[in-house]
């Protein structure tokens, strides 16, 4: 998984493991970008693709510098764009990163043949299956965080959310933004009772896309089967901060790109895209202001912490309304 | 300027009023202890003042004065150890956690009934008398209210009402002020050889606080971080943008905060496994294992806290901008404590009206309220910058 340390030309990421192709995709377009911090990156898709596109960034350019062409669903590519790909991975060009994306199985096998014979660097994205590597992938998220899990709390974590890579990455990362020190069973059980981070993210994307009811029934099975009004309402500020971050970006920037400025998933760009229509600036702040009270009112213990969370959605929910 | 207390009173910068009462106060318990009659001695105190106004130093250089045979002198070997933290006599509480619980109150409460080895006094010094529990400040009354004829304890706190009603209506009240600007910078050209412009620059900018004003005088980082954080309200424009900076705040206080913690606590725990005897690759002894873990939450809640302290230093830095805004604004003739950075304070002050600056400092203080009440810090530096963005 890990990248090489400088930019190689050619590299092939397949496997049926889609976080991990997109994290390999990454890792590879960062590793030109030590060297060259002005390299151009093309992401393409192969499905209807144009033909000849390919080949006309691979040709050299005459302002030099070097072009990343990403490929992804190189499984489904028309022949004769797999065609082209073949000519130009055999003989690429000084300046050209070739980067193509498979996700596993049979299809396309003569072009992922072709790029091992070329001499591809292959990042293989299997998937996750067994209990114990997705412990293992929960280690290392924290390590390469700087931070440390004890072993007892990424099982307890894979216990909670193990069914999906995503989700347990992302589990990690607010883990890893909300607490300090070792992450400890204890913490773990605190943000993940009943897999309480779904269902706090649930309930914040359900307010946040204006579906009122739907939120205060999801909050309130969620509180109902011991979650915990911290992290729920941490989820409600993560949504509202991740809303306001991708509005403030260009809207029509990739969302790769977007992501890596600001320090987010891919799929976290995509979804507040979707969820921005019908936000204003003004409104995304009047909600973060309505459930920093919230926050104040859980942990000050004065006012009921189901009615400051209900009261926190129906703010959200108003501040949309705004406009 | 003004002419300075000698011996330990040296370095209580600006506190005339408080010296005078506390040098009085030691005359007065030296005379009582002669048999001869004197009056301004109590067996307990509460010494109040700002962060950075110097209460623990008040404290430690009383001490020093009931333990000198010349009213702290400054110069005799009773002084030099109480103000070294060594004296046999002079117990400082010290916690760098967030409160101090009902066993430690106990321990306190026997060590103060204990005769004075060298005879004098036997003086209790508790820094943060704020973060005593109800338990502990229970446990602590009959000693406070019946002490030993040779007892003395000297509570500190930031204000009396930080203290449980209990304890303060035992105790005299004393309280040290903010120190004027001038007589910062003095003793940091007079103490640290700081150079007089730097000085005056960093009494400004601390507002008082003299450890702050010695940071900023003689480190660069602290300078820059500051820097940072006075750009904030240039990057009000965007949502995000305002959003940006709120997290750029507290990321940059949790940068200094981590490294503060990791080398104390490195530090802390090697001493611990040498005091336990656990040498590298031996056997532990039975409880080092707990007492070590004991100590790692210590740290943990130690960490947090220093977090927080370095975003409510962030705040303060920040409200003092909208104050010189709110100055200018009201063109009064007064200093700016940001005085480097005017004409940006000036473009605030013309873009905005003196009510909505009073708003934006309405919002800091909030701000720094809910982080003391737990609320997630970044959390509420955002909301904070939502507030000073609508002005
Ligand atoms: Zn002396």
């Amino acid at each position: 998984m890990t990248a090489a340390p400088g930019p190689v030309p050619l590299t092939l990421v397949t496997g049926p493991e889609a976080l991990l192709r997109d994290r390999a995709v990454a890792a590879a377009v960062a590793a030109v970008r030590v060297t060259d911090p002005e390299a151009e990156v093309h992401d393409l898709s192969a499905v209807g693709l144009e033909p000849g596109r390919v080949t006309g960034l691979a040709s050299p350019s005459l302002f030099g510098g070097t072009s990343v062409i990403v490929v992804r669903d190189v499984a489904d590519a028309a022949e004769e764009i797999s065609d082209e790909l073949k000519t130009v991975l055999a003989d690429p060009g000084d300046d050209v990163v070739l980067v193509l994306v498979h996700p596993g199985g049979v299809k396309g096998k003569s072009l992922l043949d072709a790029a091992r014979a070329a001499g591809a660097v292959v990042v293989d994205c299997k998937v996750v299956k067994w209990e114990s590597d997705k412990v293992a992938f929960v280690q290392g998220e924290f390590k390469a965080a700087g931070r440390r899990v004890a072993p007892a709390a990424a099982v307890a974590l894979v216990d909670a959310l193990g069914s999906d890579l995503r989700e347990l990455a992302n589990a990690c990362a607010q883990l890893v933004a909300d607490t300090d020190g070792t992450v400890d069973r204890a913490v773990v059980e605190r943000y993940h009772a009943g897999r309480i981070e779904v269902t706090g993210f649930k309930v914040a994307d359900a307010a946040v896309e204006g579906r009122y009811e739907e939120a205060l029934r999801l909050l309130r099975h969620a509180l109902a089967t011991g979650s915990d009004p911290v992290p729920v309402n941490a989820a409600f500020a993560m949504g509202l901060r991740t809303l306001a971050k991708v509005g403030g970006a260009s809207r029509t920037a990739r969302p790769d790109d977007v992501a890596r400025d600001l320090g987010l998933a891919p799929f976290q760009v995509k979804k507040a895209r979707g969820q921005l229509a019908g936000w204003s600036p003004d409104g995304v702040a009047a909600a973060i202001v309505a459930v920093a009270r919230a926050d104040e009112q859980i942990k000050g213990g004065g006012t009921d912490p189901v009615y400051a969370l209900e009261r926190a959605v129906t703010d959200i929910v108003a501040a949309r309304a705004l406009g | 300027m003004s002419d300075l207390a000698p011996g330990v009173w040296a370095d209580l910068v600006g506190q005339e009023p408080a010296v005078a009462v506390l040098r009085r106060a030691a005359a007065a318990a030296e005379a009582g202890r002669r048999g001869e009659p004197g009056t301004g001695m109590t067996h307990a105190w509460l010494l109040t003042g700002p962060p950075g106004s110097g209460r623990s130093t008040a404290a430690r250089a009383f001490a020093a004065a009931l333990q000198c045979p010349r009213g702290g002198c400054g110069e005799c070997p009773a002084c030099h150890t109480v103000l070294a933290g060594t004296h046999a006599d002079v117990e400082v509480v010290n916690t760098r956690r967030l409160s101090i619980g009902v066993d430690d109150a106990r321990a306190l409460v026997s060590r103060a009934a204990r005769y004075p080895a060298g005879g004098r006094w036997q003086v209790m010094v508790v820094e943060d008398a704020d973060r005593l529990t109800d338990q502990a400040g229970n446990a602590l009354l009959r000693a406070i209210e019946e002490p030993t004829p040779h007892t003395v304890w000297l509570l500190c706190a930031p204000a009396v009402e930080d203290v449980l009603p209990t304890i303060r209506s035992r105790c005299r009240h004393l309280s040290l002020r903010t120190p004027p600007t001038e007589a910062v910078a003095e003793v940091l050209v007079r103490r640290d050889g700081v150079d007089p412009a730097m000085a005056a620059f960093a009494a400004r900018a601390a507002q008082g606080h003299i450890g702050r004003a010695r940071r900023l005088a003689t480190d660069e980082d602290a300078r820059l971080r500051r820097h940072a954080v006075l750009r904030l309200p240039l990057s009000l424009g965007e949502l995000s943008g305002a959003l940006q900076a709120a997290g750029d705040l507290v990321d940059a206080a949790t940068a200094e905060a981590n490294e503060q913690a990791a080398t104390l606590a490195t530090a802390e725990a090697e001493e611990m496994r040498r005091g336990l005897g656990v040498g590298p690759g031996g056997r532990q002894p039975a409880g080092a294992a707990a007492a070590l873990k004991d100590l790692e939450k210590e740290q943990k809640a130690r960490a947090t806290r220093t977090k927080r302290d370095a975003i409510d230093r962030a705040l303060v830095d920040l409200a003092g901008f909208y104050r010189d805004v709110l100055a200018v604004q009201a063109e009064a003739a007064v200093e700016l404590v940001n005085d480097e950075m005017r004409d940006a304070v000036i473009g605030v002050a013309r873009a905005s009206t003196p009510e909505s600056t009073l708003r934006r400092i309405d919002a800091i203080l909030a701000a720094r309220t809910a982080i003391g009440a737990n609320v997630a810090p970044l959390l509420a530096v955002e909301a904070m910058t939502v507030g000073l963005r609508r002005g």
